[in-house]
């Protein structure tokens, strides 16, 4: 019985010890953010800086300019560009209140982000970069499958309006893999660690959530006038 | 006595991988991006993330603080010797690896994401599971009987 209750006081102190252990490991997981770093260089690329800063949304006077940096594969992305940026386009944008610029970040976790920011740079080459990047993003199954979407992306970009036969050629040439890859060096300079990350006047803005479209709710509707006040109209006037 | 401390040791553990789940489920410790660790984003922004209004991982952490209080008093002296503990234990730990079950084939066949997280705790619960199974199994002693003097 001693024995027992020897063992079990080990247990006890055991137990004890995971628990701070473990404690300890969780306020360090939080406070780094989940252990989430930059990602890595995928495939190295020759990478000349031809002076390309993103393409923008909005108007050059406009007071206040955010960058997106975006991966095309990115759920969260997809998420936003569908959700919540219909509405930041609408109020903010259209408004002149705001300019966007997109910048990309493809994460090294993602086989197609390379290709698909690719294929938003030839259509950018037709001035459609934000008809394409719709597609890519209203139509994300893609991200999901695993599967090459060269031809998909194909008859996205016949959707988004392009010339085919360009779009074709320019995506064999590869000629913006070198700016895709110097936006992202530049979004590691920048402590971009994560898709999507936006920077208001240089300085990184922190969602701890993004609101969902059950989240948003639209202001209340003005309240109706008094019902007293509704049924007297047509008596005054008469 | 030692099954029922593997299985309060599990729980611990189990515990703060549920618990760091519904932290950053609710918003806590790390902005919702795609980063590194992959596919978590996609498995907490999905859908199926959410269960009766709430994050799947709080379902995760009550049963976790459950199976952990039930296998402490089921280490009492007294309870050493009862086999109900046991039986609890695992009609605690069945409930845990079905729902456990079912949302590792949510990852697998609807999101097509894996979280390794979630991952871990499948792997947590399916061991408790083991383990209390093998409890059950094992004989139960007798309650030792009182010391008696010698006539």
């Amino acid at each position: 019985m001693a024995e027992g209750s020897g063992g079990l006081n080990r247990f006890y102190v055991v137990l004890g010890a995971l628990a701070v252990l473990l404690g300890a490991t969780l306020f360090v997981l939080l406070r780094s953010g989940g252990g989430s770093t930059a990602a890595a260089a995928g495939p190295p690329h020759a990478v000349v800086d031809d002076g390309f800063r993103g393409y923008t949304l909005g108007e050059g006077h406009a007071p206040v300019e955010i960058v997106e940096y975006v991966d095309y594969e990115c759920p969260i992305c997809a998420q936003f560009a569908t959700i919540q940026m219909p509405t930041i386009r609408q109020q903010l944008i259209e408004t002149a209140k705001v300019r966007w610029r997109v910048r990309d970040y493809p994460l090294s976790i993602h086989q197609y982000s390379r290709y698909a920011a690719h294929a938003t740079q030839c259509g950018g080459e037709q001035g459609k970069f934000w008809e394409m990047q719709d597609q890519l993003f209203y139509n994300h199954a893609w991200a999901q499958t695993g599967r090459n979407p060269g031809r998909l992306f194909h008859d996205l970009a016949k959707a988004a309006g392009l010339n085919v036969d360009q779009y074709d050629a320019c995506m064999a040439s590869g000629k913006y893999a070198s700016r895709i890859e110097f936006s992202r060096e530049e979004g590691d300079s920048l402590l971009v660690d994560g898709t999507p990350t936006f920077f208001l006047g240089g300085k990184k803005l922190v969602f701890r959530r993004l609101p969902t479209s059950d989240a948003h709710t639209p202001p209340p509707p003005p309240p109706p006038p008094p019902p007293a006040a509704k049924t007297a109209q047509p008596h005054e006037r008469h | 006595m030692r099954h029922r401390q593997a299985i309060a040791l599990l729980a611990l553990v189990g515990l703060f991988v549920a618990v760091y789940l519904w932290l950053h489920a609710i918003g806590i410790g790390g902005a919702i991006k795609c980063g590194a660790s992959g596919g978590c984003e996609v498995v907490q922004t999905s859908r199926w993330a959410v269960f009766l209004g709430q994050p799947v991982a709080l379902y995760g952490v009550i049963g976790y603080v459950v199976i952990l209080i039930v296998a402490l008093a089921a280490l009492r002296p007294v309870a050493l010797v009862q086999r109900g503990w046991g039986v609890l234990l695992v009609g605690l730990a069945t409930v845990g690896a079905l729902f456990t079950a079912y949302l590792t084939y949510l990852e697998l066949f609807v999101i097509h994401a894996i979280c390794r997280w979630c991952f871990g705790s499948a792997m947590i619960i399916t061991l408790i599971w083991i383990v209390s199974l093998a409890a059950l199994r094992r004989p139960f002693a007798a309650p030792s009987p009182p010391p008696s003097s010698p006539p």
